[in-house]
């Protein structure tokens, strides 16, 4: 028996790649596996190969593999692009129609199944991703029952004549491959999960329901991959709760409408990815300026320009550290987890009125679209924290203002809400006074500066800097952000197998940047490397421009689209052992 | 109840003296008190250039902004709580060059507030360039040769988008202007005022003698019916755009506010957003 296996399924887009791997994925869910999913895709609707890649495990995981043990193809293509993960007796399961054919040099046992005239039969070819999917199931010797409850819920809606009919493809699949293999294959027997069902869902999923349970009601938001999912979930969400979604004309408009929203009392969000960011960011200064909360995801994807629209990189970072002319208090988080996703848009919220700032909450295309099991989210956590709002404030004196920029000891100022009898005041991102007056006062103007470049002294995050630092003295430190966590955690698996002693560090307080707490991790380390997914090293050169040693900080480096694979980072690593320094991936 | 003088704070506007933006500043006031507004139930809304400090100059809730993005800052207010009165307010640069985006597809969205537009078709704060509203020919620092670009429409515009209240008025004329913000502002979802209002520094073409000479009130045609929208678009393309007073109001078109699944009277910003715990399990149990 077995404790984990990857599977994918390929074919065209658009053809049931998505659905399939759905159903897969939500039976081995019921069951109480732990998945992680990976989609590859393209910036097209129709037509071009896509994949599916799920990896299955009795145990937590949160990294794809390396290889591959079942491969469900809907044509040649898939076999030619992906039989080469295929680790050694692995199984290929496909579709008789176009004569599939193992390439050369791939040990691999191919089951040629007619899926497409098996569900014609039934009457469609659409049901052929049931077919290829009741196959690749009976093959694992899972109870068919529970695939068939997920099935039921797919279709559900369609009537119980289009149900029943999906069963019976998901039926004959699974017999004609258990004949041709003579039953399941006793090499993918999955020991029994624990039995607990986990939460199955996206980064974008987790970060939407956190931001209803931050108590977020509206969000004005324009389509952009890999973020629209958000606005999709919300837009199904948030009138139950007495909200709604804007789309709208561009995202310029998303980010100031959010603004204006904040500004008049609603926790409003807006997400985006690069493109999108860089529209907001005259904007981002205003509600800097203006001590305005505002929250605003960055769903990270390849750049420059349109870049890879649809594939991983980290290379916002900058972007976002620096992002908006003239300075301003910021504050970046970065969540690792499936669960982060969650708790940390409930902190944003309550950062961005805490501190009157505007907060990013960056993930990468990975972690935003890669579905995987999410431990139980705790309610009790849901704590809504309004900072210094104030109402029913005292009655206003002649044509006194109310001081919405007082100046104070933590730098934050009472706010309050338009509608307030005694609260007027005035808001400007030109530099003001205490009531919010424009002013040109160099006084006033270097005070200002500073109360609010002050407010974020000393403010760190949960887990601004989450460690796991077995050893005193590390061989090697591993540095990483984002999804690569679970990536670098199984890396130094096999490097501990080797004798390597490795800590690992997760920033995820990108800024204002978590120095102290960073230091005596890099201090005891022996080398140091850090993994990003961008050209340039970003999160590199935050470390070793505020907390030093620059002399024993390496670089591992991945643009190619892809995240990274465990044995890149395993490889790597060796190497710097080995030779001192890292090639790039 | 407040009166206009509630409305005035002790601000001494940093316009030149003689420009238009007073009497439109006036007539806020004016109409805000009118329709029975207290001072912290009106929020306004503006963009950059001189006619974008008027939030600045008005006793209420002011909102002074970025460059064409007053409207979408004014939404996100209204959205937020619309029991407030918004209204949103620039000149014909922030709203019809860099803003005009924001602009059509705010008319489109339909929410309830009311955008008043200071049009002196001229670049003012950074000292007379040519803008989307200058006339073919015009002569600025930017367009030495005169102005080759064909003049923007407005109205058209507004029209064409399927606005459900446009008005255009004269700075000078006080009582229509103040009239037409009070229809806007009691006018069920998005009011478009655009304001002759001449500066007086930078544009010695379209002055107050000259927009006395060339304007059409359509108090001339007692017989004019704004509930029509061709004839609408036919008297704004006769005039040359030179009219003034209501040209086209649509009552039938409900507001976005009111087109919003769910969507309460009472203001979303005072409404309790903490979820129960029934409710978070039922959110949770999608993902199982």
């Amino acid at each position: 028996m077995i404790s984990q296996l990857s599977w994918k399924i390929g074919g065209q887009q658009g053809e049931g790649v998505e659905s399939t791997d759905r159903i897969f994925s939500t039976a081995l869910n019921r069951l109480g596996y732990y998945l992680y999913g990976y989609r590859h895709f393209s910036s097209r609707i129709k037509g071009g190969h896509t994949n599916n890649k799920i990896r299955i495990s009795t145990h937590p995981i949160r990294a794809i593999s390396d290889d591959l043990d079942i491969l469900v193809a809907f044509d040649q293509e898939s076999i030619d692009l992906n039989a080469k993960e295929l680790r050694s007796g692995g199984v290929i399961v496909a579709d008789a129609k176009f004569n599939p054919t193992i390439p050369d040099g791939i040990d691999a046992r191919l089951f040629a199944v007619p899926i497409t005239a098996m569900a014609e039969e039934l009457g469609t070819s659409l049901m052929k991703n049931m077919v290829a999917s009741g196959a690749s199931w009976a093959l694992l010797g899972l109870p068919l029952e529970v695939f068939n409850k997920a099935v039921e819920e797919e279709f559900g809606r369609k009537g119980a004549a289009i149900v029943e009919k999906n069963i019976e493809a998901v039926k004959r699949g699974a017999e004609f491959v258990l004949e041709q293999a003579g039953g399941p294959l006793d090499e993918f027997k999955l020991e029994p999960a624990d039995g607990k069902q986990k939460l199955f869902m996206i980064g974008n999923e987790a970060i939407g329901l956190g931001s209803i349970a931050a108590g977020c009601r509206l969000m004005s938001a324009y389509p952009i991959t890999p973020a629209s999912e958000i606005m999709e979930y919300l837009i199904k969400k948030l009138p139950k709760f007495g909200g709604t979604v804007v789309q709208t004309e561009d995202e310029i408009a998303a980010v100031t409408m959010a603004i204006g929203a904040n500004y008049a009392g609603v926790r409003t969000m807006t997400a985006s990815a690069g493109p999108g960011l860089a529209l907001m960011m005259e904007a981002i200064g205003l509600a800097g300026m203006t001590e305005t909360p505002l929250v605003i995801v960055n769903t990270q994807r390849g750049g420059p320009s349109t870049g890879l629209p649809t594939k991983q990189e980290q290379s916002d970072l900058n972007a976002m550290v620096y992002g908006t002319h003239g300075e301003i208090p910021k504050i970046v988080i970065a969540p690792a987890t499936i669960e982060d996703c969650f708790y940390d848009t409930l902190e944003s919220f309550n950062l961005a009125e805490q501190y009157q700032v505007p907060v990013i909450l960056m993930t990468d295309l990975q972690l935003s679209l890669g579905k995987q099991s999410c431990e139980p989210l705790d309610y009790s956590k849901i704590d809504i924290k309004r900072g210094k709002l104030v109402t029913d404030v005292p009655a206003l004196e002649g044509q006194s203002l109310f001081k919405r920029y007082e100046f104070t000891e933590d730098g934050v100022s009472p706010r309050v809400l338009p509608g307030e009898k005694g609260g007027l005041h005035h808001v400007t991102g030109v530099e003001h006074d205490e009531v919010g007056r424009p002013s040109e006062n160099s006084v006033n103007r270097r005070q200002m500066m500073d109360k609010r470049l002050n407010k974020l002294n000393d403010m760190y995050i949960r887990d601004a800097v989450r460690a796991d630092a077995p050893h005193e003295n590390p061989d090697l430190l591993i540095i990483g952000m984002g999804s690569t966590g679970g990536t670098i955690d199984q890396a130094r698996q096999t490097l501990a197998g080797e004798g390597v002693a490795t800590n690992h560090v997760t920033i995820r307080q990108i800024h204002p940047f978590p120095t102290k707490l960073l230091k005596p991790y890099l201090q005891n380390a022996k080398k140091v490397i850090v993994i990003e997914n961008n050209a340039t090293a970003q999160l590199a050169s935050q470390i070793k421009m505020n907390a030093g040693f620059a002399e024993k900080i390496e670089s591992l480096l991945k643009y190619d689209g892809n995240p990274f694979l465990p044995s890149d980072v395993h490889k790597a690593c060796k190497e710097l052992i080995k030779d001192g320094h890292v090639q790039r991936v | 109840m407040a009166t206009f003088k509630e409305f005035r704070n002790n601000v001494k506007p940093n316009w030149c003296p003689g420009c238009g933006d007073f009497s439109i500043q006036a007539a806020i006031q004016r109409a805000a008190a009118n329709v029975g507004l207290e001072p912290e139930q009106l929020a306004v809304v503006s963009g950059i250039g001189c006619s974008g400090r008027i939030s600045g100059y008005i006793n209420a809730y002011g909102f002074h902004g970025i460059h064409g993005r007053a409207l979408p800052i004014a939404q996100g207010v209204k959205l937020a709580n619309r029991e407030l009165t918004v209204i949103a307010s620039g000149g014909d640069g922030d709203g019809f060059a860099i803003g005009m985006g924001h602009t059509v597809h705010a008319i489109r969205r339909n929410l309830n507030l009311t955008y008043i537009v200071m049009d002196n078709q001229i670049y003012g704060l950074t000292k007379g360039q040519t803008s989307p509203r200058s006339a073919e020919g015009f002569k600025t620092k930017s367009t030495p040769e005169g102005s080759i670009e064909s003049t923007l429409s407005p109205l058209e515009i507004a029209m064409s988008a399927g606005a459900t209240f446009v008005a255009q008025s004269f700075s000078s004329d006080l009582k229509q202007l103040t009239s037409l913000i009070e229809q806007g502002i009691k006018h069920e979802g998005f009011s478009l005022i655009n304001v002759f209002s001449p500066c007086v520094t930078f544009n010695k073409i379209n002055t107050y003698d000259w927009f006395k000479e060339n304007i059409v009130n359509l108090e001339q045609f007692p017989d004019y019916d704004p509930t029509n929208r061709v004839a609408a678009m036919n008297k704004i393309m006769e005039t040359n755009g030179m009219l003034t007073g209501l040209i086209y109001q649509n009552t039938a078109r409900k507001s976005y506010e009111d087109l919003v699944a769910g969507f309460k009277q009472e203001g979303l910003a005072k409404q309790n957003v903490k979820i129960t715990q029934d409710e978070f399990d039922k959110l949770v149990a999608e993902f199982k």
